[in-house]
């Protein structure tokens, strides 16, 4: 995968193609499970920690893909903003249910 | 309709789908493969145009400055549109700080939690700021910059209480950072009209080394009001959900 990238500038910090390979293709995965896990817990509370994993999981997806722009927005917004809403907007549910 | 004549149209319709999903993605460009001819052609010129080194930046305040000025008002619409939403209602009050069931709903922070959102807090400003004002280098941008000043906001919340998180950012003076924000990115496309340009046209020098703190001309200026306008927007939100959760409405009681 790596191999067909654009312009193949080495640096000190290039990390060998293939070992580049392996790191996408696992976060492919894990995004994959992570998505899957959000999608398949029940339990509000559980789903919403699960999210924010799931946040910083597409982050990391984002900076091994060479977009270390989107993984700032990725980090504060999908893993820490959006589920804080998530859980205020939850709090706030459970309170009127007593 | 019986079950099973649903079941067969239910099929139908996921074996059309399905087909034409794969006939999409057959189509696809090969991984890694760019088509299209502007992002090539921006990797090429952004640099020596503009002299930000972070063409993202580059890209969202300059070449598709018009574009961004209407996504940020978008979020400016939206914190907006929360405020008007969750505004207070006849009878609606805010919870007793003597109530003793104050905390239930929203458990004391433990110590732990406590101490890492204090450690957290400053460096997390300091490089809210520092991407929010370096546009001209990489990576970085207001809208990340925003973000990340608004998390250290949510910290504060978290570390301490509400009354604490409203002292550091009081509904009047978000607002106002807010509209500065929103306002300062209108008015610097305005100030470029007024000197007869283009709106939004580049008016400041450009600097000489590429990606240098005085580079990039109006990128890491219309970053910065940015910056202030998403951070502020954040914490409105945020703020906003906060209170609702303190919020008794009196057929609750």
């Amino acid at each position: 995968m790596a191999s067909t990238h654009l312009a193949t500038v080495v640096t000190p910090y290039t990390i060998p193609a293939p070992l580049m390979d392996v790191l996408q293709l696992t976060l492919l995965v894990l995004v994959a499970a992570g998505a899957t896990a959000v999608a398949l817990i029940r339990e509000p509370v559980r789903q919403v920690v699960m999210l924010s994993v799931y946040g910083v999981l597409l982050a990391v997806l984002f900076l091994a893909f060479q977009a270390p722009d989107v993984t700032l927005s990725e980090l504060t917004v999908g893993a820490v903003a959006l589920p804080v809403l998530l859980l205020l907007a939850l709090a706030k549910v459970k309170r009127r249910e007593k | 309709m019986s079950p099973g004549q649903r079941r067969w149209i239910f099929l139908a319709g996921v074996a059309g789908l399905a087909a034409f999903y794969l006939w999409g993605l057959t189509g696809l460009p090969g991984f890694g493969n760019y088509p299209g001819p502007y992002g090539d052609i921006i990797n090429h010129v952004a640099v020596a145009q503009t002299n930000a080194t972070g063409v993202v930046s580059a890209v969202n305040f300059e070449y598709r400055g018009f574009d961004t000025v209407g996504e940020e008002f978008i979020l400016f619409v939206a914190a907006t549109g929360v405020a008007v939403v969750l505004r207070h209602l006849r009878k609606e009050r805010q919870q007793k700080e003597d109530d003793p069931t104050a905390d239930w709903a929203i458990p004391p922070a433990s110590d732990a939690v406590r101490l890492a959102a204090l450690f957290f807090t400053g460096p997390v400003v300091v490089m809210g700021w520092f991407l929010a004002l370096h546009a001209q280098t990489s990576p970085s941008g207001g809208f990340q910059g925003g973000v990340v000043l608004a998390t250290a906001f949510i910290l504060i919340y978290l570390s301490g209480e509400f009354l604490l998180f409203r002292r550091v950012s009081p509904a009047d003076v978000t607002d106002a950072v807010e509209a500065v924000g929103a306002g300062g990115f209108a008015a610097i496309g305005v100030s470029a009209v007024a000197m007869g340009l283009p709106y939004l046209k580049n008016f400041l020098p450009r600097g000489t080394v590429p990606g240098a703190v005085s580079s990039g001309g109006t990128i890491p200026l219309i970053s910065f009001f940015v910056g202030l306008e998403v951070a502020a927007a954040f914490v409105l939100i945020v703020g906003e959900l906060v209170e609702q959760t303190l919020l008794v409405r009196p057929r609750e009681r």
